[in-house]
């Protein structure tokens, strides 16, 4: 397997060692692992922090900027950061006004976020959580971890991100976090096994002529595997799947997501599938975003993430951000 | 009596076997994980041994709380917070004095375990380090070698299992069939004991 690295010890640091080059705007510490906006702690505003393992850029760190998180932590990859890297993004981004930590339901992330807002908390920071659960291939129940966090971690940080922003206080910030997460639901699929760079060949097996149901972003299999299906199908069984869950009574937004291999003209051919699969469900869609935001190295696959949002978050939705990996209106 | 010696011996020489086992590791948490339990617990345990290298506690006790903040602090994903939560408490545990027995080793270890079930919300049976580790503490007493037999043995006995925590629990029952990377890394730490032992 051939990759653009130089070692794998080294893949994490490298990459933000880059990120610093090309994003003057925000301040990259290579050696702890944490990205922060250059303007933060910005006075008056809460800070919100995210992170989770590297490989599925550009979430987080390529989302941190006005508008939306106040720095992001970068594990190693798939592996989530320690709490060192968190406590000390909160310490950098916290004005007095606390900080919001994002956390997806990994037990990993889980783990490490609690430990790192005890910390922060010893350290004088005012810490709340909110944990991103929205992917219904995993039944949540006593026997599973619970539903993991995907796609819908993109819209709880931009709409989060949107009202800090505006200077809403951490209560109301937090509420809106948990009130995105509560309305969206995510469906993924494989085409392909990813490769980490540790590793170095794929994570499994999925010969040529079939694909997994239900991946979720850490190259781990997904609820089941079947022969190939056209694009068409895929959509009608993603989407019926969420709407099985979520049956929204105001419009959604939608995400289109590519899990890092398959290229832009599937990606928006699979959007028009999924965009016909609504109309026919009646289902009303605010506004789409397709493109690669919540990736799993070079898995090729797609996921589905529907939002359903009223006249508040999708105001919030539209408001400025300036991040490396999401930008409009400024 | 097992001294400050001792316990820099059990981290060095599980830094070693997880050196040696990283692939394997790996490879098993590859079907049913993401691929990175190896790479990870090593990067750790390096850590580990050459902090304990440099400064060298003068208790069981401290230099067991140094290794899992080490662990914490370098590991990330569960297996830093499990394994971290793990050594720090049970090097709490044996408190300040020079010397501990092999039965107050095998008390503070108990205690440790009780911690990471209660961190992870794992018990037995749900295909987790915990499979490893509440048989190794019940051997234990009998001696190192036994410990070691009923880790591993604990081990190999999680192929079976479905998986209801970690990772491997969004497989459902595709993670039946697969032995446990936790419980086979937590084999390790405790077959190092009686490697420990011997030197």
């Amino acid at each position: 397997m051939k990759m653009l690295i130089n070692v794998a010890e080294t893949v994490v640091a490298d990459a933000l060692r880059g990120m610093a080059a090309a994003h003057p705007e925000l301040t990259v510490d290579v050696e702890k692992r944490v990205i922060v906006r250059r303007d933060a702690p910005v006075a008056g505003k809460v800070g919100l922090v995210s992170g989770g393992g590297s490989g599925h850029e550009p979430l987080h760190g390529g989302f941190v900027g006005p508008g939306m998180l106040s720095a992001a932590c970068p594990g190693e990859v798939f592996t989530s950061p320690v709490p060192d890297q968190m406590v000390r993004a909160a310490a950098a981004v916290d004005s007095g006004a606390g900080v919001l930590f994002i956390v997806k339901n990994y037990t990993g992330d889980v783990l490490n976020f609690d430990m790192a807002a005890e910390l922060a908390e010893d350290e004088g920071v005012q810490v709340a959580k909110v944990l991103v659960n929205d992917d219904v291939a995993v039944t949540d129940s006593l026997y599973t971890a619970g539903r993991r966090g995907t796609g819908a971690t993109l819209f709880v940080e931009k709409i989060a991100g949107a009202a800090a922003e505006e200077g809403a206080p951490l209560q109301r910030v937090e509420a809106l976090a948990r009130q995105v997460n509560e309305n969206a639901r995510s469906f993924g699929v494989a085409l392909s096994a990813c490769t980490t760079p540790a590793k170095g060949s794929p994570t499994f097996d999925l010969p040529d002529g079939e694909l997994e149901l239900g991946v979720g972003i850490h190259g781990e299999p997904g609820r089941e595997r079947r022969a190939m299906m056209t694009s068409r199908e895929i959509a009608d069984f993603s989407v019926h799947a969420i709407l099985e869950d979520l049956n929204p009574s105001n419009p959604v937004l939608v995400l289109v997501n590519g899990m890092g291999a398959t290229p832009l003209l599937e990606l928006y051919g699979f959007n028009a599938e999924v965009q016909r699969v609504l109309v026919e469900r009646g289902v009303p869609v605010a506004r789409t975003l397709v493109g690669n935001y919540v990736t799993s190295l070079d898995m090729a696959g797609a996921s589905v993430t529907l939002c359903q949002v009223d006249e508040e978050l999708l105001r919030l939705w539209d408001a400025p951000v300036s991040t490396p990996g999401l930008r409009w209106g400024m | 009596m097992l001294d400050a010696d001792f316990f820099r011996r059990w981290m060095t020489a599980t830094a070693a076997s997880v050196d040696r086992e990283a692939e394997r590791l790996t490879a098993l948490d590859s079907p049913i994980g993401d691929a990175d339990h190896g790479s990870n617990l090593q990067r750790g345990f390096h850590a580990v041994a050459v902090t304990l290298e440099k400064e060298a506690p003068d208790t069981p006790g401290a230099v067991l709380v140094l290794a899992g903040r080490q662990l914490i602090s370098t590991v990330g994903g569960a297996s830093g917070p499990l394994y971290g939560t793990l050594l720090r408490r049970t090097g709490k545990e044996l408190g300040d004095t020079a010397e501990v027995t092999e039965e107050q080793l095998t008390d503070a270890l108990r205690a440790g375990v009780d911690a990471v079930m209660q961190l992870g919300g794992a018990a037995p049976g749900d295909k987790t380090m915990i499979d490893a580790l509440v048989p190794a503490v019940d051997a234990l007493s009998d001696s190192f070698a036994a410990g070691r037999a009923a880790a591993e043995e604990g081990a190999v006995a999680t192929t079976p299992l479905q998986a209801r925590k970690g990772r491997a629990s969004y497989l459902g029952e595709r993670s039946i069939g697969h032995q446990d990377p936790g419980a086979t890394s937590s084999a390790l730490l405790i077959a190092a004991l009686e490697e420990a032992s011997v030197e």
